[in-house]
């Protein structure tokens, strides 16, 4: 379905934000992430620019009420370039107590709480650990508070279709989300015609879902509204001519791994093994057999990566994905991907660790893992992607990589990146580069010698089935040409160098700079889902006369060729990370430049002014400051860490 | 998948110009031969054919056949195959593993190819112990096994391979000796099958665990202790003398002595390789008082995996078209200003 968005508008009302943050939570049972979507669908349709940001927790139906069961997810949309989930909310909904308590603190001061006193029961405070109703008490007086009985209001609306309480208080979400499509000027269209899709075979809940959804619209409709409640219109974002989706960083990645394998000419074989967060990948994949895809659901992640290589070994487009933990199960099979050189690439969608960790949360830890994390001198490309969007320019590079060098590629995107949405002006595949992979038919010379390189030091790909090219791989040392198991003392060093010159070789694009000048006082270096909070950070940084540029670096391994002279046009460099400082140690380790490291592992994204505050402390006339941990009180959603300005 | 071209092939055109590197005299080279032996028997052609390895002195064996081989890393070669048949349904297949590999590391794969029920031959060299670390006692050693790290005897219970494929579901199960005249026979049966073909091959170690099978293998006295299984035949041993008879009292096999070659008056039951239960009571069967059931014990094909995949893939596929252009503009589009495209 197209929607024609309507055109930017020039002036917009003066007393109408540029943008807003909005948050949903509730239980994770109540449709958070749902009505999240559909909100982002709609916000889409209208034009604004967007990010969004699902947080939810691993259990996936925590006890009823708890605090550990708050399912929340954020939008930040706009009629101006949006680059994060936003810091701070400025609407808050909360379904019941607990998700008021986990998610008050993140509330901008003076911000709307929207809440339902049906689910405010001693019994849900209780479990909220709240000794009083803060609906009654003054604890909310800092905030603008809305608060009545959606359960009941959604009761009476999907009555007529004789649903029992229990089934009828499970439209509560489209009742919410009718009310914020009146919030935000939308129209409900698109939403009937969902609804009449994914319950086809149940007409009358749909029915009664979108009697919810038009009672929720029409209760800000009607006189009934309390005033805090203002219908607000965004414009839309100025943006590029042309066609527009939303896409989360999981759809991309798997749209751009078929894009990749298309352009590499070759069928793509897929094993995965379900884990949080990289399952989704595996799932869009499950439905796309007509382009050649082959998903295989292994017995374990072992598994999944050596059919992969079986696959690439038989003459298709190996790919495995997973996260941290199964990455490292993975990584025998990896070396034995390095060894036999062949085309592999590998996704993680990395999630905070180590061991099991923090499933369902982001963080950037397992840099190490992909750039050093395997016995022997075991090289392999990694590149990251920086967005949901970017995600798929990735995939299709990953692909490149793999198919022209003969090598496993590393991947790397975020449980932030998989989950988040974001626009995305859908590309024209004529305008890719093919990158058609050649398998060896017949030997080069007199002799048969799959060792023997190319110009760029790949081995040739040869198919079993070819005729009279037989000949055995495997993990033991190879000799230079035949291939053969060699022992030979010159032979492993020649091979050792051969395998890391290879791989130090690729060309990489010359690093470009994001955002600011290509010289000055402080370079902020980041890699992956960091890239939308340091650009703005930067950018406000910049607004107040620092002199700072953005650096995004999406070739890890092997860096790109320029980049340490890039860098030494800065006086001083701050790499913020999701983790302990991994990409700075690549980084001092590779151009002996002196990056000072800011980190974060709360599982949160950063915020921009927590990343605008460290930016400033460079400033200030702060002597010495390096970075160091932020201190941010993100125990929950994003903190409230105030800019310094 | 297409009907395999049938090749004429020697014993010679089977060797690559690598040398053999087992010990001298072990199990290894017999196996080797028997193999090399039969491939010309089956018509197969060395550029169709590949041979996936694990880790172990088993896993050396790619290496010796002029086809195509691949030599992976420890218990995972099931994997590496099942992508390979994925990709490419009409390679002929035949993975060599052996008790470590196959039982211990690599247990859970040989699982799950087995009831997935990929199409290939499965080869399990069983020498009831790790020869490659030197000597350590593995799955299949006999409770007390003295080894380097068992040095006052093993207390593991063993596993018994074709117990274990027939549980994770196997749909052919043989049993073979590495020097045994009868074991291109069962090669080419489990060749014949369609689907995931497990035979274990008695291997002897000739360093670390020499002459473990004697009191069933060597050649002196086999024939008290071997039963040869033949579909449709008497099981019968000793030249005849002695049959298995079923008691349906104790619901257990009994071994019963033959007069004058009258081996139904004795109650001997007729081999039937599709009786599941049978077989589970053969691979079973406690070798003496019992002989060695050998040959093949089960073979009743299912439909293999990459066909059922390839049967879903044509299914979900047909009336559809791959274009890639539709399939990035999926989902709810909008246009901005104007530009006219519209995808639906």
């Amino acid at each position: 379905m197209a929607t024609q968005a309507p055109p930017a508008s020039t002036n917009p009302p003066t007393d109408a934000p540029d943008a807003i943050v909005v948050r949903f939570a509730g239980d994770s049972g109540d449709g958070m992430q749902l009505t999240g979507g559909q909100f982002t669908l709609s916000t889409a349709l209208a034009g604004n620019d967007l990010a969004t940001f699902p947080d939810f927790p691993a259990e996936i139906r925590a006890p009823q009420g708890t605090l550990f069961g708050v399912s929340a997810f954020q939008i930040n949309f706009g009629s101006r370039a949006i680059n994060t989930a936003g810091d701070a909310p400025d609407v808050l909904v909360a379904m019941n107590p607990a998700a008021l308590k986990v998610n008050l603190a993140a509330l901008k001061p003076g911000g709307l709480v929207i809440a339902d006193t049906g689910e405010f029961t001693k019994r849900n405070l209780d479990k909220a650990k709240y000794d009083a109703n803060p609906l009654e008490d003054d604890s909310l007086a800092p905030y603008d508070v809305l608060a009545f009985d959606i359960s009941a209001r959604t009761l009476e609306a999907v009555e007529p279709f004789g649903l029992g309480k229990k089934d009828g208080l499970r439209c509560k979400n489209m009742w919410t989300l009718g009310l914020a499509l009146w919030m935000f000027d939308r129209p409900r269209e698109p939403l009937h015609d969902w609804l009449n899709k994914k319950f086809a075979k149940a007409p009358d809940i749909a029915a009664a879902n979108i009697a919810a959804l038009d009672a929720g619209h029409a209760y800000g409709e009607t006189a009934e509204l309390s005033a805090p409640l203002k219908q607000v219109h965004l414009p839309p974002a100025p943006s590029e001519p042309g066609l527009y989706r939303t896409i989360t960083g999981a759809e991309a990645v798997s749209l751009g791994l078929v894009a990749g394998a298309q352009l590499a000419e070759l069928p793509m074989f897929f094993g995965g093994y379900p884990i949080t967060p990289a399952s989704a990948i595996l799932h869009h994949l499950a439905r796309l057999k007509e382009y050649g895809v082959t998903t295989f659901q292994a017995e374990d992640e072992i598994a999944a990566v050596c059919a992969a290589i079986g696959a690439s070994y038989a003459g298709q487009l190996g790919v495995t994905s997973s996260s941290g933990p199964g990455i490292a199960l993975k990584t025998e099979a990896l070396g034995l991907g390095i060894m036999t050189e062949l085309p592999l690439v590998v996704v993680n969608s990395q999630r905070g660790g180590p061991s099991t960790g923090l499933p369902t949360k982001t963080e950037q830890s397992d840099l190490y893992q992909a750039v050093y994390g395997r016995n022997g001198d075991a090289p392999m490309p990694v590149i990251a992607a920086r967005s949901p969007a970017d995600a798929f320019e990735v995939a299709i590079e990953a692909c490149r990589m793999a198919t022209q060098y003969m090598t496993p590629v590393m991947l790397l995107t975020d449980g932030y990146i998989a989950n988040a949405a974001e626009p995305w002006k859908v590309p024209d595949p004529e305008g890719f580069t093919p990158f058609p992979a050649k398998f060896l038919e017949e030997p080069r010379g007199e002799e048969l010698l799959p060792y023997k390189r190319d110009e760029k030091g790949s081995r040739p790909w040869i198919k079993p089935g070819t005729p009279g090219m037989m000949h055995r791989i495997g993990g033991i040392e190879k000799d230079a040409n035949t291939g053969n198991i060699s022992y030979d003392p010159a032979n492993h060093q020649h091979m050792t160098d051969t395998r890391k010159n290879k791989i130090a070789n690729i060309e990489v694009p010359d690093q470009d700079v994001a955002w600011g000048e290509k010289t000055g006082k402080l370079a902020v270096v980041g890699w992956g889902s960091t890239y939308g909070p340091i650009k703005q950070a930067v950018r406000r940084s910049q607004d107040k006369g620092c002199s700072v540029s953005h650096i995004h670096i999406r070739h890890i391994w092997p860096l790109p060729k320029n980049l340490g002279e890039l860098l030494s046009g800065f006086e001083r460099v701050l790499v913020p990370e999701m983790n302990t400082g991994q990409l700075k140690t690549v980084l001092r380790d590779q151009l002996l430049v002196d990056a000072e490291s800011l980190t974060k592992t709360s599982g949160q994204p950063f915020q921009i002014a927590e990343l605008e505050a460290a930016i400033c402390a460079y400033f200030d006339g702060a002597q010495g400051n390096e970075g160091g941990q932020v201190a941010a009180n993100d125990q929950q959603l994003p903190s409230t860490v105030e800019a310094s300005e | 998948m297409n009907a395999p071209v049938k090749i004429e092939t020697t014993l010679k055109d089977w060797e690559t110009d690598q040398e053999v590197r087992w010990c001298p005299g072990c199990g290894d080279y017999a196996i080797l031969k028997a193999v090399q032996r039969t491939l010309p028997q089956l018509g197969s052609d060395p550029a169709n054919t590949v041979f996936i390895s694990g880790i172990g002195c088993s896993s050396r064996f790619p290496y010796y056949i002029e086809s195509y081989g691949f030599h992976t890393i420890h218990g995972r070669a099931p994997a590496v195959a099942t992508g390979v048949k994925l990709a490419n349904p009409d390679l002929d297949v035949w993975l060599v593993t052996g008790d470590g590999d196959g039982l211990s590391i690599g247990g859970n794969h040989m699982m799950h190819v087995l009831r997935r029920n990929v199409n290939m031959q499965i080869m399990l060299f069983n020498n009831e112990i790790y020869g490659l670390t030197k000597g350590q006692y593995s799955p299949t050693s006999r409770e007390g096994t003295r080894t380097p790290t068992s040095p006052i005897g093993s207390v593991d219970h063993p596993a018994n391979p074709c117990a274990f494929a027939l549980g994770s579901g196997a749909r052919f199960v043989a049993r073979g000796i590495d020097v045994s005249k009868n074991l291109p026979d069962v090669l080419k049966a489990a060749h014949a099958h369609q689907g995931a073909a497990f035979i274990e091959i008695f291997q002897n170690c000739i360093v670390y665990n020499k002459d473990v099978f004697d009191a069933f293998a060597a050649p002196k006295g086999a024939e008290g202790q071997q039963l040869w299984l033949a579909d449709g035949e008497p099981m019968l041993f000793d030249k005849g003398t002695k049959g298995l008879a079923f008691d349906p009292e104790k619901l257990a096999f009994t071994v019963v002595d033959v007069v004058d070659g009258d081996w139904q008056a004795a109650g001997v039951r007729v081999h039937d390789v599709t009786n599941r239960v049978m077989a589970h009571m053969l691979a079973e069967l406690p070798f003496d008082p019992f002989p060695m059931p050998l040959g093949v014990l089960y073979d009743d094909p299912a439909p293999t995996y990459e066909s059922a995949v390839l049967a879903e893939r044509e299914a979900s596929v047909s009336g559809k078209e791959a274009n890639l252009a539709k399939l990035l503009s999926g989902g709810q589009t909008w246009t901005v200003d104007g530009s006219a495209e519209d995808p639906v």
